[in-house]
C-alpha cells in the first residue's frame, strides 16, 4: 500500500511536469529561426506532455487524493496554489488528448512557414498550457490570469486568417463576449472573498449554500461560466468562433474551452456543502433549452463548420442536463441519481471532445480538398477520401448517441438519472425530469436528422462541384489523429466499465458520493452495453457474411441511378443539404426564423427565365435580439464616447483621480 | 427457460412476414378480393433471395451497409420485448433506452444509403424519414416514462408486464391514451397508411418505399424481411399495452401471444382498408396528436 502511496505522490508531481512541459512548448514556436522547425518542436513537447500527463493524471484520479503545492509568488494577494484533486485531473485528460491530436494534425493541415504561423504553433501549446493550470489554480487571481490567458491566446489562434473581413469580426465578437462572461468572474471572485477573507479557493463542501451571497455566486458563475461554455442564451459568440478558426483549432476550442466553462460552473458547486434543489433544476432547464435550440439551429446551416458549433451547444446542453440531475439528486439526498447525473455529464464531457474534435478535424481535410465551407458545394468525398470519411461516420453515429459509440453510453446514463428522479420523487423535480426525457429524444432525432445530412451531402453521391484535380486523402499526420479519436469512440461505446472508476473518483468531493457500496457498475448497466455492443458487431458480421457470399453466387450488374425514367440526371439534381432540412426547418420556423429570397414564376410563359433562390437561418438570439437592443442602448448612451478621446495624458488623470478617490475614501 | 428463448428467437425470426399477409389479405377481403395466400411475403422473400442484383455506379461500401446495420440493429433490438408473459432473452436496466437507440441507428443507416445512390427521389425518401422520426422518438419515450412511473421498473420487460398485468384496474384512462399514441407511432414506424402507403411503388409521396428505390436482389428482400421485423416488435410492444390482462405462460401463453399479433395485423389492415393515405403535410400534425396523447398519460401518471 505504501508503494502505491507513493507512486501516487510521484504521479501527481509528473502531472505537474508535464503541464510544464506543455507551457514550455509555446516557447519554440516563437523562438527558433525556422518555422518550421519550431513547429516540429511544439508538436513533439506536446505529444510527449500527452503521452505522460494522461496515465499520470489517471493514476492520480484512481488514486482519489489531493495534492497543493505552494508557488513563489512576489504579489500582495498571498499564496498561489496549484492543487490536483481528482475534478482536476479528469478534466485534464482532454486538455492532454485533445492538443496532442491537434497539434500532430496541424503538421499536415496548417505547416508553419513563418510570418503569423510561428504564433499559431505557440499559441496551440499555450493554448492547453493555461487550461491545464486553469484547473490546477488553487486561488482566485491564478485562475484568472490563467483564464484571461486561455481566452488570448484562443483569440489569437482564432484569427489566423486575419486577412479576412468575417475572421476579424468572429474574433472580435468572442473578445467582447469572453471579456464580458469574466467581468462577472471577477464579481463571483470578489464575492468569494468576501465570504472567506481569502484568495485561496474554500476547500469543497466548506461554504453554506443558505443566504443571498450563495444564490448570487451561482448566478454569476451561470452566467460567466456559461458565456463560455456557450449555454444557449449566452452563446452568440460560438458559432461564427468555430466556424471562422482554422479546423485543429476550432478542434481544440469545441472539444475542450467550451469544458473549461462546465469545469468552472462544476468547481463553483463543489465549494458548497449542499447545493439547494432549484440549482439542479436551473441547470437541467438551461441545458435543456441548449440542447434542443443548439440542434434546431444546427439544422438550419450551410456551413460545415458553423453546423458543428451549434452541435456544441447541443452537447454543452446534454452535459448541463446531466450535471444539474446529478445535482438535484445531491439536494434530494439521493446517491443513485446523483451519480447517475454527474457520472453521465462528466462522461458525455470526455465523449463530446472526443468526437467534436474528431467531426472537426474530418471537416478540416474535406474542406482543404474543397476548398469550401459550403455544404452545397460538395458531395462524393468518401470515394476521394475513404478513411477520413469512415472516421467522419463513426463521429457522426457517436455524435448522435447511436450504440454501440461511446455517446450512447454517457446519454444512457443521462436518461437514467432522469428516469429515476421521475420515479422516486414528486412535484417539479419529476415534472422537469419528465419533460426532459421526451425532449432528450427529440435532440438524438434532429441530431441523427441533422448528421444524415451532413454526411450524406459531403461524402456521398456525387461531387456537386468539380474538385481540385489534386484532391486525395490527407497524408498519415492528418490520419493518425483522426482514427486514434474514432477508435476511442468505439472502444469506450463497447467497454464503457473501463471509465466507471475514473468517473466514481471524480464525483467524490461530495460525502454522499464517497460511499463505498455507491458504485456506477451497479446503478448503470455498463457490462450489458459491452454484451450488447458485441452482439450487434456479432449480428452484423454474421448478416455480413451471409449476405457476401449470397452476392459472390448470383449475378452483380452496375447501372446508373434510378431515375424513374429521366435519362440524363446531373449531380445538381441531387436532394441538396437546404431541401433535406426544409422540412424540419420549416416545422421549427417559429424558433428558427429562416428568410430567403424565392423567385416569382410568371404564369403566362412557356419557359421561364433563371432566377435564384436563397435561404438562410439567423443567429437568432445575435441578429434579432441582442443586436438591435445594443444598438438602442448606443444611442442613449454615445455622449459617454467624449471621455474616450485617445489623449494619453488625459487617461493618465482618470487613473490619478480614480485612485485619490479610492484613496480618500479608505482613509476615511 | 431454454426452451421459452428458443421459441421467442424463432417466432422473431419466422413470424414477422405473416403479419404482412395477413394485412395484405384482410384489405382484399375488404376491398372484395379474394387476395394472395397469406405465405405470400415469404414466396416473395425467397424470390428475392434468389435473384441478381443491380447496383448504382454512385454508390459505395455505404449502400450495401445500410440494410444489413438496421436488419442487425432491429434483430437485437427483438431480442428485448417480452413476447406474451415470457421474459425475453435479454433483459437488464435501461434496457428501453436501447430499444429506441436501436431503431435510431436502423434509421441513420437506411437513411444514409438512400443518399448514397445521388437520387433526388430517394434524398425526398430520407429526409421525410429522419423528420417523421424526430416526431415519433419523443411519443415513444413519453409512453416508456409514464409506465416507468407506474410500474417502478427501468427495463422493457417490468414496464410491459406491469401494464398489462396490474395497471389496467386502476390505470385504464392512461393506458388508453399510450395505446392510441402506440398505435400511431407503430403506424408511423412501419410507413403504413395513413402515413405512407407500402403498395405503390413509384409515387413520389412515398417514404419508405422511395428511399429503397435502388435497392434490389437480395439486399432488398433483407430490407423488406427487417421492415417486417420491425412491425413485429413495435406490434409486440403496442399489444402488451392494449391487453388489459397478462398473457399466461407456456404453451397456451404463446399461442395466445400469436393469435394477439394477428388480430393487430387484422386491425392495421382494417385501418388501411377504411382510411385514405394523409397529405405529407398532415403528417406532423397526426404525430403531435400522439404526442399529446402520451403527455396527457404522462400527466395523469405524474400528477
Amino acid at each position: 500500500m505504501a508503494g502505491f502511496e507513493s507512486a501516487c505522490f510521484a504521479s501527481s508531481n509528473i502531472v505537474i511536469a508535464s503541464v510544464v512541459v506543455l507551457l514550455l512548448a509555446s516557447l519554440p514556436g516563437v523562438m527558433l529561426p525556422s518555422a518550421r522547425v519550431g513547429q516540429a518542436c511544439t508538436t513533439l513537447l506536446v505529444v510527449i506532455a500527452a503521452l505522460v500527463g494522461i496515465p499520470s493524471s489517471v493514476v492520480t484520479l484512481l488514486a482519489r487524493d489531493t495534492t497543493a503545492w505552494d508557488l513563489f509568488w512576489p504579489l500582495p494577494y498571498g499564496p498561489a496554489q496549484l492543487v490536483l484533486d481528482p475534478l482536476a485531473a479528469l478534466f485534464l485528460l482532454p486538455i492532454f488528448l485533445i492538443s496532442c491530436c491537434g497539434s500532430l494534425y496541424a503538421l499536415r493541415y496548417r505547416p508553419a512557414r513563418g510570418g503569423y504561423d510561428r504564433v499559431m504553433s505557440s499559441m496551440y501549446a499555450l493554448l492547453p498550457g493555461s487550461m491545464s493550470l486553469i484547473v490546477l489554480a488553487g486561488d482566485s487571481l491564478l485562475f484568472l490570469i490563467a483564464w484571461e490567458a486561455m481566452a488570448l491566446s484562443c483569440y489569437l489562434l482564432l484569427i489566423a486568417d486575419h486577412h479576412q473581413q468575417e475572421v476579424r469580426d468572429a474574433g472580435s465578437l468572442y473578445l467582447i463576449a469572453t471579456h464580458t462572461g469574466t467581468l462577472a468572474l471577477i464579481a463571483l471572485f470578489a464575492l468569494l472573498y468576501q465570504l472567506t477573507g481569502s484568495l485561496v479557493l474554500p476547500a469543497s463542501g466548506s461554504l453554506s449554500a443558505v443566504g443571498p451571497a450563495s444564490t448570487i455566486i451561482f448566478l454569476l458563475a451561470l452566467v460567466g461560466f456559461g458565456a463560455k461554455a456557450g449555454l444557449m442564451p449566452l452563446h452568440v459568440w460560438l458559432p461564427s468562433a468555430h466556424a471562422n478558426a482554422p479546423s485543429h483549432a476550432s478542434a481544440i476550442m469545441s472539444g475542450v474551452i467550451l469544458k473549461m466553462g462546465i469545469y468552472g460552473i462544476v468547481r463553483t458547486v463543489t465549494l458548497f456543502d449542499s447545493p439547494p434543489l432549484w440549482w439542479g433544476l436551473t441547470l437541467l432547464g438551461l441545458g435543456t433549452v441548449s440542447a434542443v435550440a443548439g440542434v434546431a439551429f444546427a439544422l438550419g446551416q450551410h456551413d460545415l463548420k458553423r453546423l458543428l458549433a451549434y452541435h456544441s451547444i447541443e452537447n454543452i446542453g446534454i452535459i448541463c442536463m446531466g450535471i444539474g440531475v446529478g445535482l438535484c439528486g445531491l439536494s434530494l439526498g439521493r446517491p443513485g441519481i446523483a451519480l447517475l447525473g454527474l457520472a453521465g455529464g462528466l462522461l458525455h464531457l470526455l465523449n463530446h471532445a472526443i468526437f467534436k474534435a474528431l467531426l472537426f478535424l474530418g471537416a478540416g481535410a474535406v474542406i482543404h480538398a474543397t476548398g469550401s465551407r459550403q455544404l452545397e458545394r460538395m458531395g462524393g468525398m468518401l470515394r476521394v477520401m475513404p478513411r477520413t470519411a469512415l472516421f467522419f461516420l463513426v463521429g457522426a453515429a457517436a455524435i448522435c448517441g447511436l450504440p454501440p459509440f461511446n455517446g450512447f453510453v454517457s446519454e444512457l446514463l443521462v436518461y437514467l438519472g432522469l428516469f429515476r428522479q421521475v420515479m422516486s420523487e414528486s412535484g417539479s423535480g419529476a415534472v422537469l425530469a419528465a419533460l426532459a426525457i421526451p425532449a432528450l429524444a427529440l435532440v438524438g432525432g434532429l441530431a441523427v436528422a441533422c448528421f444524415v445530412k451532413v454526411f450524406g451531402v459531403v461524402f456521398l453521391g456525387t461531387a456537386r462541384q468539380p474538385l481540385a484535380a489534386d484532391a486525395h486523402e490527407p497524408g498519415w499526420p492528418m490520419l493518425l489523429p483522426m482514427g486514434l479519436l474514432a477508435l476511442l469512440c468505439l472502444l469506450i461505446g463497447l467497454a464503457p466499465l473501463a471509465l466507471a472508476p475514473l468517473l466514481e473518483a471524480a464525483v467524490s468531493w461530495h460525502p454522499l458520493l464517497q460511499q463505498e457500496s455507491l458504485s456506477l457498475t451497479t446503478t448503470a448497466p455498463l457490462g450489458w452495453l459491452t454484451l450488447m455492443g458485441l452482439a450487434l458487431l456479432g449480428l452484423l458480421l454474421l448478416l455480413t457474411a451471409f449476405y457476401l457470399s449470397r452476392l459472390r453466387s448470383s449475378s452483380c450488374t452496375t447501372d446508373a441511378t434510378w431515375g424513374c425514367g429521366y435519362p440524363a440526371p446531373t449531380p445538381r439534381m441531387q436532394y441538396s443539404a437546404s431541401s433535406f432540412a426544409d422540412g424540419l426547418v420549416g416545422l421549427l420556423a417559429p424558433l428558427l426564423r429562416p428568410y430567403g429570397h424565392r423567385p416569382v414564376l410568371p404564369q403566362q410563359e412557356l419557359a421561364p427565365a433563371s432566377s435564384r433562390f436563397s435561404s438562410h437561418v439567423p443567429e437568432v438570439v445575435l441578429d434579432l435580439w441582442l443586436l438591435p437592443l445594443l444598438r438602442r442602448l448606443e444611442q442613449y448612451s454615445s455622449f459617454l464616447r467624449q471621455l474616450q478621446h485617445g489623449q494619453l495624458h488625459l487617461y493618465l488623470l482618470y487613473i490619478f483621480a480614480t485612485l485619490f478617490i479610492l484613496m480618500v475614501w479608505a482613509l476615511w | 427457460m431454454v426452451v421459452n428463448i428458443v421459441i421467442h428467437i424463432l417466432l422473431a425470426l419466422m413470424m414477422p412476414p405473416l403479419l404482412i399477409g395477413v394485412i395484405n389479405r384482410t384489405k382484399a377481403l375488404m376491398a372484395g378480393r379474394r387476395g394472395a395466400p397469406l405465405l405470400q411475403p415469404y414466396f416473395e422473400l425467397a424470390r428475392l433471395w434468389r435473384k441478381g442484383s443491380v447496383f448504382s455506379r454512385t454508390t459505395s461500401w455505404l449502400f450495401r451497409a445500410g440494410p444489413l446495420v438496421a436488419l442487425a440493429a432491429t434483430l437485437l433490438a427483438a431480442s428485448l420485448v417480452p413476447f406474451g408473459g415470457h421474459n425475453p432473452p435479454v433483459a437488464f436496466v435501461g434496457d428501453l433506452v436501447l430499444f429506441a437507440y436501436l431503431f435510431a441507428l436502423a434509421r441513420f443507416f437506411t437513411t444514409l444509403a438512400a443518399l448514397d445512390t445521388g437520387s433526388s427521389f430517394e434524398g425526398m425518401g430520407a429526409a421525410r424519414e429522419v423528420t417523421f422520426g424526430c416526431l415519433t422518438e419523443p411519443v415513444l419515450f413519453l409512453v416508456l416514462v409514464a409506465l416507468a412511473r407506474e410500474s417502478g421498473s427501468l427495463s422493457l420487460n417490468g414496464l410491459l408486464s406491469h401494464a398489462s398485468g396490474e395497471m389496467w384496474p386502476y390505470g385504464a384512462a392512461a393506458l388508453l391514451l399510450m395505446v392510441g399514441a402506440l398505435f400511431i407511432l407503430l403506424l408511423a414506424e412501419n410507413c403504413r397508411i395513413p402515413f405512407d402507403d407500402p403498395t405503390t411503388h413509384l409515387e413520389l409521396t412515398m417514404i419508405h418505399e422511395v428511399m429503397v428505390l435502388d435497392h434490389s436482389g437480395p439486399a432488398f428482400g433483407l430490407i423488406l424481411y427487417g421492415a417486417a421485423l420491425k412491425l413485429f416488435v413495435l406490434g409486440a410492444l403496442v399489444l402488451h399495452v392494449a391487453l388489459p390482462f397478462g398473457i399466461g405462460e407456456g404453451l397456451l401463453g404463446w399461442l395466445a401471444f400469436c393469435v394477439g399479433m394477428l388480430l393487430l395485423s387484422v386491425a392495421v389492415g382494417l385501418v388501411e382498408s377504411v382510411m385514405a393515405r394523409l397529405r405529407l403535410l398532415q403528417v406532423p400534425r397526426l404525430l403531435v396528436a400522439a404526442a399529446a396523447l402520451a403527455a396527457f398519460a404522462l400527466l395523469l401518471t405524474v400528477r
